[in-house]
């Protein structure tokens, strides 16, 4: 079905069938490979992406349940040639070690930022990264990784726009 | 997953025709349990209705006694809202430990309801909580709505609209997950009212049950003393690879004591 949709600021219009995942129109029909699937079972994040701004699992939603929405994938955080801070923060801290799950963790920094703000701590941090599976098991970098983007975000621009529904920031 | 026919209606009665003429219908909210379903050839259905467009289901409003919450709400939406966490802050507290922040963002209060997983959270909120299970055709009350591993009250192509619980004096839910599916292994819900506490237990049975001998022990006496090295039969509860009706049993008791220190 025909199925309209913005993604990384740019209108998207293609035909759709509708059991076709949003990862899969992402990755198949977009060639927007950074998004991943790890588990394809909702449970590991490689697949997350912001649904107008909200972190959700793109492997566990149908591409025309997102109709009319705005989908932000990792090739569109940065908005521009410059790394977004929390991607910076990933490089700088060696958040990484394969790399499969940090699309994933990337975005789930951002969530982590719009629901507790820049000075969120690193315990929250863990907590919250229990959706994102690092079969590396490099978690101690990324949670400082996360630490770091979210103090490189404070009284940026990004930040205004991650935070625009934060609830206990 | 199957090639299916997709509605996305308007209107509640939209929705009960685009099911009536879908042969083999399942509707869609969230979809983080029907997808994964379906994926596994567990599911496979004609037509997918998508409520996701359904005006007015996704409030939450106090009304005396009552604390309304549409069946559209997500669980990050209970989680973090202050009028859950004034009503009754034990049903904020649940829906802050499904699944993960992720899974919270896109699953609903309805749709949970409507599927009743035998390990599923808010069928014991709903059960404790007095709820009732509003539907475009009317409504059920928690205690006649869950009818076992997967079966509810509701009839083929009843849309649940709004929940509304009790408020209680105090409630609490404590809950042992399973790490991987962050399921309930047990969960028991606590909750006192003036004419008594009511408990209900999540994860150990087949569904969703009350435990009579724990409500007749914290109604004389709400402390966790009262109900220490309590157990639940393990007849009739569940036995497979992550833990033995016996290991259930008793943790229903761990869990049992834990929610009523966390109701305090």
């Amino acid at each position: 079905m025909h199925t309209r949709l913005t993604i990384n600021g740019a209108p998207v219009a293609r035909e759709v069938a509708p059991a076709t995942l949003l990862v899969e129109l992402l990755r198949d029909d977009l060639g927007l490979t950074g998004t991943h699937i790890g588990c394809d079972t909702s449970q590991c994040g490689a697949c997350n992406v912001l649904v107008d701004g909200v972190a959700m699992k793109s492997c566990t939603l149908l591409a025309v349940q997102v109709a009319g929405r705005t989908i932000t994938t990792i090739e569109g955080v940065a908005g521009s040639d410059e790394l977004h801070p929390m991607q910076a923060a990933f490089r700088e801290h060696h958040g990484l070690q394969c790399g499969f799950c940090t699309p994933g963790m990337v975005i789930a920094g951002l969530e982590i930022v719009r629901r507790h703000g820049t000075q969120v701590s690193r315990e929250t941090i863990a907590h919250e990264l229990e959706g994102n599976l690092c079969r590396c098991t490099g978690y101690i970098n990324i949670i400082k990784a996360i630490e770091a983007g979210a103090r490189a975000m404070a009284g940026t621009a990004a930040v205004f726009e991650a935070e625009g529904e934060a609830v206990d920031a | 997953m199957r090639e299916f026919a997709y509605a996305r209606p308007a209107s509640l009665a939209e929705a009960a025709a685009a099911f009536a003429g879908g042969g083999e219908a399942a509707f869609i909210a969230g979809g983080h349990t029907l997808l994964p379903a379906m994926k596994s050839r567990l599911r496979m259905p004609d037509t997918i209705v998508d409520l996701g467009a359904l005006p007015g289901l996704t409030a939450i409003a106090r009304d005396g006694d009552t604390l309304w919450i549409g069946a559209l709400t997500t669980h990050a939406a209970v989680a973090t809202s202050p009028e859950v966490a004034a009503a009754i802050p034990g049903l904020a507290r649940l829906a802050g430990q499904i699944g993960d922040p992720q899974v919270r963002n896109a699953g609903t209060i309805g749709g949970v309801l409507a599927n009743n997983d035998p390990a599923a959270d808010y069928p014991s909120a709903a059960l404790a909580l007095k709820a009732v299970i509003e539907t475009d055709r009317g409504a059920h009350d928690a205690d006649d709505y869950f009818q076992g591993m997967f079966a509810t009250a509701l009839a083929d192509g009843e849309i649940i609209t709004r929940i509304g619980f009790a408020v209680p004096r105090a409630a609490a839910y404590a809950k042992f997950r399973h790490p991987a599916s962050r399921y309930a292994l047990v969960g028991v819900f606590v909750a006192a009212y003036a004419d008594g506490v009511r408990v209900a237990v999540t994860g150990a049975g087949p569904g969703v049950f009350r435990w009579a001998e724990a409500e007749a022990a914290l109604t004389a006496d709400f402390r966790a003393e009262a109900v220490a090295g309590m157990a639940l039969d393990s007849g009739d509860l569940n036995s497979d690879i992550h833990a033995s009706a016996e290991y259930r049993g008793h943790l229903a008791g761990v869990m049992l004591a834990d929610a009523v220190r966390a109701a305090g």
